[in-house]
Formats: C-alpha cells, structure tokens, sequence
C-alpha cells in the first residue's frame, strides 16, 4: 500500500484500503478558520449539534483577515470566539497567539505523523510533510466532522514523484513543487495524491517539505505526502504531546504514475499569471519589473525563509518605488527573527513588516495591490485578482529569488546583486 | 430532478477567485455574495444571470480555495447546475455536500455555447442543447453522492446516520 492507503486504512479500521474504495474515516484533527469557520458554526447550529466530537480534536485559527481588517471581519472572529468558548475548543487562536493556520498548527505539534487532518482551507495538504493524510474540504464537511469525528473518502491513486541529481544554487523546496506543477498542470493530479520521494527530498529540510505539501493542491491534488523519515523525527519529537505513527509507502505499493526529475535540470522557477502551472525559469524570465514583493504565507513564511532571505538582503536596500512586505507566519516565527537580527535587517532594507497573517496573499489586506500593479510573492496562488484589483499580476517565487527581486526592482537572481 | 435554461459559458480553469474574489468574504450571506458571483470573470455576470440558467465551462471547473462561499454564490445567483468536463475535488465536493447540482461531461463546451437553451435531465445525465439539437451525456453520479442528494445534503445524511445508531442502541 501507499503511505495514503495506510494511514486511510489504520483510520478505517480495515487492515488495507485500495485506491478508488470509499471509506469513513476517525479524523484526528479538524481545523477551520476566520473565513470558513463561520459557515460551519452556523451550519453545526442549524443541525440542532449540542457538543463538538472532541474539544481536543478542532483548531479554529483566526488568521485570514487578522487582525480584523473591517467590521464584518471582526464579527466573523466574534463567531469563532464565542463558538471557541461555548465548546471549550482546545485549540483556539487569536490576537497575540494567532499565526497563519499551516505554519501554526505542525509548529504546536497539533497536526503529528499518521494523522488524518480535514481543514476547511485548500493548503490543509501542508501537514503530509508531516507524513499526514491532511486535506481541504468545505464548511459542511468541516461542520459534520465537529459533529461526529468522521469524515468519508474515496481512496485516491497516488502519483510517485521522484526527486534526483544535485540541486542548483538558489534551487529550493518552492522551485520543485512549481516545476512538478508546470510539467503536470493544474489539474494534473486532480482526485490524487502526489507522493514527494528519492534521495533529493531525503535530503531537503522539513520547512522545504511543507513548502512542497503546501501546493500539491495547486496540481488538483488531494494531498501532498511525504514519507517520514530522521528529519520528521527531528522536527516533531519535542513538539507532540501524543503518540503518533510513522507510515510508509510499501516498495510493492501501486501508483497511477512515476515521474522523476533530474534536479541538474531545474532553474529557480517562476510561475507566471494567472495559473501556478505557467512555470519558466528564471534564465527565461525576462525584463519583468515590480511594484510589490511579499514575503510570507503558508508556503514560505517560515524561519527558514526568512533566513534566506535576511542573508540576501543584509546591507542592501529595496529598490525604490518598490514595496516589500514580509509576514513572519507565526508568534514564534516572528520572536525568532527578532533575536536573529533579520527584522533589523528587513527594517533597514526598507522593508515593512507586518504581523502574522495570511493578508495579501488571498487580496485580504495588508497589500493589496491596484489596478496594472505587478507583485512578485512566496504565496501559493497567482489567479486573476488574487492580490487585489483584477488586472493587477502575481508571479510566485521562492524567498530567495524574492528578496533578490525586491533589491533589483525586477525579478532577478541574488547572483545578479 | 429536470433543469431548463439559458446557458453562460466559461472557459478553463475557473478558479474560486472568479467565482467569489476574496475581498468579499468577511461575510457568508448568500445575497451579498451572490451580488459578486464570477466578478473578475465577467463583471456583469451576476445583473445578468436569470434564475434557473446554466453555467458551462471548460475543464477543472472552481479550483483553488476550499471556500464553500463559491458554490453558495452560484447557487444563491440563480444559477441551476453547472456542467463541465472535470471539477476541482473540493469544490465537487462542496457542490454535493450544499446542494448545487453539477454534472461531469466532456462534450459540453463543444456542442454548447454562450447563450443556447440547454435541458439537463438529472436523473438520466442526457443533456439536450434545445438551440442546435446536440444531445450528450453526463458522468453517472456516484452511488455515494446519490446518496447524498437522495437525504438532502451531507448534513441531513450525516443526522439520518446518527439517528439510525440511536434506533440501535
């Protein structure tokens, strides 16, 4: 079986699964937000539900339009903090504690190895870094799972991703998944998970891993799994307060497709508007000048990225007229780039810094770009509009090609500065 | 379950963006967000959209975001069903679980355009375009998802299920 067949198997209660049957699933954790949360809540209501399943097993973080960018954004938290109260949910997050949902909850141990997640937001896929089957689903589904800690599933095929050769410099997490993206399309594993394997993604750290778990969504995918390994060991061990289980995928396991990738092959990767799929690397870009330039998010807002990208702009200054904006991801994200000096750095580079939000990466606030503007971001979607007005332009990047960009004023290399 | 109406067309790839930008979600009431249905795409969409007429589009119809708002704006638009070759996972989903009717067919966007009167007959799949005379047919629906429909919706379904191990119990 395939690391998604098992985990969806030990949750079913069957000793194996195979692609295409539908099963009920325990769900370990059902997380929703400020935006999808609220439907749920009114949903869970209206059915006449007394309790949650488990006060233990539901997230509800607040970080979309956080802080409240307008009144009808404050009454959607309200719903949610009332709602946290009346059910004593465990893992409620707001104001000082919030951070984006996707960085937050693997960060707090809350999503582990061997889970099966449901989150009403697309990048719950995020968590099968962790060797997690998490996955997006609706308010309806989020609010029958509160009720009754299950969910069901039709068992999806699995497309292999196999990673090889020597990564090229600048070459990071980001660049992979948008390079499987533009060769497979954006619905190019539709109803499937992507497994992420071979001996690059053995190597590649856990922040890179959620990077890549992030967008298999992105490609139509259903989750986004990687086998747990030393490094997964590395990262949950002194954050779980519960067991949790390694699987993995069997040598024998059936997968609808293998695709390797020669990593000497893949350039920093662009994603151009207005799908992530229009992927081009970047010795192929061109002339493309920028307004904006937004670091952050559930795919790259991790101390990670922001390491990278305080390296390349230590002692050097945005280009002017452009705006960089960097969202650290979460309340410890943010503590930890305080003490390492990168937010003076950012600082004296002209940056702004803002708080842990999802903010403009979904056109919420906190940069909203206007009408012809053009942004470079380490966000996860380009689609018309997405960052604002509906002609303004998204490219997706890595943090290290944005923070290049950002001193260049165009969409360039750090070899170029 | 029969539908009869006017068709709008779109292309590939209509992501939930289009659907309902995200600059209107800090509310989740049907009206307002139906007043913004598919606003980047076409921005007269929702003046224009009568009850009970029809989107078809290209493939991987409401991709991105899992916000159940995008079908509740269709829906809450008047719109009767949506038909296109494929749909994103979440969003098929979503359309299931709240009750807008969607049919897979391949054919649609070649033998349907912009404006024609289309019938879908629910229960056979047969689409008829009333314009040219073109028939097709939709992907039977899942036995599951009929299911589904057949209770209401997945919360009815989901409330019919715990009754029942009550019953037992």
């Amino acid at each position: 079986m395939t690391i998604a067949e098992k985990i969806l198997a030990a949750h079913a209660g069957c000793d194996s699964v195979r692609a295409g049957d539908l099963v009920q699933v325990d769900v370990d954790m059902a997380l929703g937000n400020d935006i999808t949360a609220p439907i749920a809540i009114k949903i869970f209501n209206k059915a006449g539900a007394k309790s949650v399943f488990d006060r233990k097993k539901v997230a509800l973080v607040a970080d979309h339009f956080t802080p409240n960018k307008d009144i009808k954004s404050a009454e959607q938290v309200r719903m949610l903090r009332e709602f946290a109260e009346e059910h004593a949910i465990l893992h409620y997050y707001e104001g000082g504690e919030v951070g984006v949902e996707h960085c937050l909850l693997p960060e707090k141990g809350i999503v582990l190895p061997g889970d099966v997640v449901i989150g009403a937001d697309s990048h719950t896929c995020t968590y099968g870094a962790l060797g997690a089957f998490a996955t997006g689903v609706g308010s309806t589904d989020l609010a029958a799972t509160m009720i009754t800690g299950k969910t069901w599933f039709k068992v999806p095929e699995t497309i292999k991703f196999v990673y090889k050769g020597e990564l090229r410099p600048w070459v990071s997490g980001k660049d992979l998944i948008l390079y499987a993206i533009g060769d497979i399309g954006v619905d190019g594993a539709l109803y499937m998970a992507m497994e992420f394997t071979g001996p690059v993604i053995d190597n590649l750290p856990m922040a890179e891993r959620f990077t890549m778990s992030n967008m298999a969504i992105e490609a139509g995918g259903k989750a986004g799994l990687i086998n747990p390994d030393g490094i997964t060991e590395e990262y949950v061990k002194t954050r779980a307060a519960r067991p949790y289980t390694f699987f993995k995928s069997d040598e024998d396991a059936e997968y609808a497709r293998v695709v390797e990738y020669d990593c000497a092959e893949i350039e920093p990767q662009i994603a151009f508007p207005h799908l992530p799929e229009n992927t081009v690397g970047l010795s192929e870009v061109g002339t493309v000048e920028l307004n904006q330039v937004v670091i952050g998010s559930c795919t790259n807002g991790r101390i990670e990225d922001l390491e990278v990208a305080a390296g390349i702009l230590k002692g050097r200054k945005v280009a002017k007229g452009l705006r960089l904006i960097v969202l650290p991801a979460t309340p410890a994200i943010w503590s930890e780039a305080l003490d390492r000096g990168y937010l003076k750095t950012f600082m004296d580079a002209g940056a702004v810094i803002g708080p842990p939000t999802c903010g403009p990466c979904l056109g919420g606030h906190m940069g909203i770009l206007a009408k012809g503007e053009r942004a470079l971001a380490t966000t996860n979607r380009n689609f018309v509009g997405r960052m604002g007005h509906p002609e303004s332009e998204v490219y997706l990047a890595s943090p290290a090609i944005a923070a290049a960009s950002a001193v260049l004023g165009r969409i360039g290399s750090p070899d170029e500065l | 379950m029969k539908f009869k109406g006017k068709v709008w067309k779109f292309g590939a790839n209509i992501d939930t963006d289009l659907i309902i930008p995200a600059r209107y979600l800090n509310t989740s009431d049907p009206e307002e967000l139906a007043k913004h249905c598919m606003e980047d795409a076409d921005p007269g969409f929702a003046s224009k959209v009568q009850k009970g007429d029809i989107i078809v589009a290209e493939k991987n119809f409401g991709c991105g975001s899992s916000r159940e708002h995008a079908p509740i704006a269709i829906k809450a638009a008047g719109v009767a069903c949506v038909i296109a070759p494929s749909f994103a996972r979440i969003f098929y989903r979503n359309a299931f679980n709240m009750g807008l009717p969607i049919f897979e067919c391949e054919e649609a966007p070649e033998k349907i355009s912009q404006g024609d009167e289309i019938e879908v007959d629910g229960d056979t799949g047969v689409i008829r375009n009333l314009t040219t005379g073109q028939e097709m047919k939709a992907r039977p629906i899942p036995p599951f998802m009929q299911e589904l429909i057949a209770d209401g919706g997945l919360i009815p379904h989901i409330l019919k299920g715990l009754k029942e191990q009550e019953t037992e119990a």
